[in-house]
């Protein structure tokens, strides 16, 4: 049960969107006097632009991903992280083997490694921060250590973990903020003075503007270049792009507005960079629903829509087409956008047959420009097909939370779920797509248990069955664009991870 | 003149007490759970229920409107459902960028208001005069947030003179503070100042053909010496009316100038906190708002009475 959207607590602008892009990076042109040694940035600093602001700093009780994002990786480290390509590599475990059966994970872990509160960090530190995710957590993704039946500390250094039953998604919700390692004493005021192992801990919060994060200077691992990192945000895409075009920021990394890049490519002043995200963009079904019980009505949906034409018309034609839930930076990812390609005849003809032309259908959209524009495009190439389209704007979050994913009160609805491997979160029975399918559990629950081998076959075999039972319709995958300075380097070619890295940026 | 002051007071006070029911009534009618958005939507119904239980929410209306209200009356604003943080220092911090944006935005409308008003006023018959009420006409139909980012594309994109967004504490940085302060300034100062020129105009028009002004050039004064010797005090009157009603507009045009302008002011505020259904931040803002258009109110009240000893006599 993970909540898939970036920022609920965020405000309105973009939301779902704002997370699934990365950061924008900025410089900032006040350096730091402070010397400190041995750094090749010295007292470089950098400020980073971020599209909306956390509304706390605390991600153990407040959901969004603008927390993570600034945070994770940064001030606080996991145990394993994912590497650029995707793959599990160790953290601040060295290394980990895993039992025959699959149950039980244990873990070597660094022995240098020491809190900003200058704790050292251990494996009873690990053991602590296991146990709080089922003890003080709050947010709905701490369900994601239920299947952890037990977590004690060999030695120092040694960390052994005992699962219910096998799992392979649990290893991976380690690498998210789920695995966040916490000091024992360092968790009083997590809302406003975070404690971590990580290269950067946190300095200064002005409300409203910005994060200020400072070099670790005792950090165990490489040290960043840079000594100084400011996060700012902006809620206004174009205020952004004025603050990078006027030299105020060096990087934009959530470019909210891609109608707007052509500024940015056509000066050489400026690097783009474009690669893929975990955020599907989804026109969702309400599979409760009489009229979608029909397999011919949701497939005939999928077959009237012109995926090229709606990306060009409401994302600038930036982003990806796919044809299930999986991005392309996932291990099972397969191109499946063939198995409903558009065709406008045969969606007229599968929609007479299910009965479903003419009747019309609510949707509700969250108030999120990329929704908006997209829903304009759905409803259009839908009429031309045959039925009739009613849309509904939902104020964002809240209004969109209580009407569409709490009450599910809606027939089709428009979202980016930006959370990472999703596909067994978003489609089941439980959650607002109300998609009941034992088979795809099946498919589902074989992946999680097996070796990897199992994992990607059965993946695939997942993504195939969403995509040809056509238990939603995926419109594309949002882009990670970036526009930034010519000289800064480090910057992520695609945004797969909860946080941004920032231990890797220099000049 | 006591009489006077003491009514006003109870006006004020009863606006008060008025308005902070309505404001508590308001939000409590507002869709969307607080506990469910801070928890996100999977949340499981007992987690919701103990946090609105840990945030006093399920507590009779009544009490909660009482217990706000007293921590209102010590200063005590409360803690944020969200950020967990203090609420009072938030607002008052955000309350002070705010002011100073409003202040700054109000003494360029008025260096631009009074003499281009007195000007257009004494050339009313003029070519002059019609083309600068034209130019001001134009000034009252751009809506600031308009003039915000046209000021943006041409002084900071297109000439790189000045930033085109950013706040610093002017105890942080003096230079910076200024630099930045000006684009957001100019966009609500102009457009005000605008709307402002037209009541200057007209009120130094009315004193123009009063007679004691007539009085005045006949003991030998020039037009200008008239006006500034004995009709200006006359024409500030309207004027300052029409000021206290635009203190409060321009505190409320601040939250759109701050987006376009990217400064955490009170307006900022606001905006994240309807949006994160964080209603006790939410609430407060909005009383302190509400707080400060009525002590404005309150405040051109007795500004009348310093300005025209009339009153004083009337009220006795």
């Amino acid at each position: 049960m993970k909540s898939p959207f970036n920022k609920l607590a965020l405000p309105t602008r973009a939301v779902a969107f704002a997370a699934a892009a990365v950061l924008a990076v900025s410089a900032c042109s006040a350096g730091s006097s402070t010397s400190s040694g041995s750094s090749p940035g010295g007292d470089q600093s950098l400020s980073i632009g971020l599209v909306a602001e956390p509304a706390s700093l605390d991600f153990t009780t407040t959901d969004g991903a603008a927390i993570p994002q600034a945070l994770l990786g940064n001030v606080y480290e996991s145990l394993v992280k994912q590497d650029d390509s995707g793959k599990i590599v160790p953290s601040l475990a060295k290394s980990w083997t895993v039992s025959p059966d699959r149950k039980t994970y244990t873990f070597d872990l660094v022995d240098n490694a020491k809190f900003t509160n200058d704790k050292p960090f251990t494996a009873s530190d690990a053991v602590f921060s296991i146990n709080r995710v089922k003890s003080a957590w709050t947010i709905s993704l701490k369900g994601a250590m239920d299947v952890v039946a037990g977590a004690k500390a060999l030695s120092p250094t040694q960390l052994e973990v005992t699962l219910s039953k096998p799992s392979n998604d649990w290893l991976f919700r380690m690498t998210t903020r789920i695995g966040a390692m916490f000091s024992e004493s360092g968790v009083a005021k997590l809302a406003t003075d975070p404690i971590g192992t990580g290269p950067y801990k946190f300095s200064k919060w002005n409300r409203g503007d910005s994060i200020v994060l400072e070099r670790n200077d005792g950090y165990w691992g490489t040290k960043p270049f840079f000594h100084q990192i400011t996060l700012k945000y902006f809620k206004d895409p174009t205020a952004l792009n004025n603050a990078l075009l006027t030299g105020t920021i060096n990087v934009i990394g959530t470019v909210q507005a891609p109608e707007a890049l052509s500024q940015f490519t056509s000066n050489d002043k400026y690097q783009v960079i474009e690669g893929t995200t975990n955020g599907e963009v989804l026109l969702s079904f309400n599979n409760s629903r009489p009229i979608f019980k029909d397999i011919r009505t949701r497939q005939a949906i999928r077959m009237a829509i012109d995926h090229k034409a709606l990306l060009d018309t409401c994302f600038a034609g930036r982003g990806k087409l796919i044809g299930s839930m999986v991005p392309p930076t996932d291990p099972w990812y397969e191109d499946l956008t063939s198995i409903a390609p558009y065709d406008l005849a045969k969606a007229k003809s599968m929609l007479q047959a299910s009965g479903a032309a003419g009747k019309t259908l609510l949707l509700r959209l969250p108030t999120l420009p990329y929704a908006t524009s997209c829903g304009q495009v759905v409803k259009s190439q839908l009429e031309q097909a045959g039925l009739k389209v009613r849309i509904d704007p939902q104020e964002f979050p809240a209004a969109w939370l209580n009407t569409v994913f709490k009450n599910a009160d809606y027939d089709m609805s428009i979202i980016a779920h930006v959370e990472p491997r999703d596909l067994g979160a978003v489609f089941n029975a439980k959650y607002y797509t109300r998609y009941d399918d034992p088979t795809l559990q099946q498919y589902l629950a074989a992946a999680d248990s097996g070796d990897e081998a199992a994992q990607v076959d059965n993946m695939k075999k997942a993504a195939r069955r969403l995509s040809e039972q056509a238990a939603g319709d995926w419109l594309f995958l949002l882009p990670n664009l970036i526009v930034a300075d010519k000289n800064i380097k480090g910057l992520p070619q695609n945004a797969i991870t909860e946080n941004f890295d920032l231990s890797k940026l220099a000049r | 003149m006591i009489l006077r002051l003491i009514e006003r007071t109870g006006v004020l006070l009863v606006s008060l007490a008025v308005s902070s029911v309505l404001v508590f009534a308001f939000m409590a009618v507002l869709p969307g759970d607080p506990a469910r958005v801070a928890l996100g939507v999977n949340a499981s119904e007992q987690a919701v229920a103990e946090l609105r239980q840990q945030f006093g929410l399920d507590r009779p209306l009544t009490t909660q409107y009482v217990d706000w209200l007293g921590g209102l009356l010590h200063g005590d604003l409360g803690t944020s459902y969200v950020s967990k943080a203090e609420i009072g220092p938030q607002v008052f911090d955000r309350l002070q960028v705010t002011l100073l944006l409003v202040l700054a935005g109000m003494v360029i409308a008025l260096l631009i208001a009074v003499p281009a008003g007195t000007l257009m006023a004494a050339r009313h018959r003029k070519v002059s005069g019609l083309a600068l009420s034209a130019v001001s006409q134009i000034g009252v139909a751009v809506p600031a947030f308009l003039a915000g980012i046209l000021l943006i594309m041409l002084f900071a994109v297109k000439l790189g003179w000045l930033p085109a967004n950013g706040w610093t504490p002017p105890a942080q940085d003096p230079a910076m503070f200024l630099q930045q302060l000006i684009l957001p300034a100019l966009a609500l100062g102009l457009v005000q100042g605008a709307v402002l020129t037209r009541y200057v105009r007209s009120a130094v028009l009315d004193v123009l053909r009063e007679d004691y002004l007539r009085t005045a050039r006949a003991k030998g004064l020039r037009p200008f010496q008239a006006l500034w010797r004995h009709g200006l005090r006359n024409a500030a009157v309207p004027v300052v009316t029409v000021l206290g009603l635009q203190l409060a507009t321009l505190l409320i045009g601040a939250v759109v100038v701050e987006r376009v302008f990217v400064i955490p002011g009170l307006g900022s505020l606001l905006l994240d906190g309807v949006s994160n259904r964080d209603l006790l931040l939410v609430q407060d803002v909005v009383m302190v708002l509400v707080i400060a258009v009525l002590l404005v109110n309150f405040l051109v009240d007795l500004l009348y009475v310093a300005l025209d000893p009339r009153l004083r006599v009337g009220s006795r």
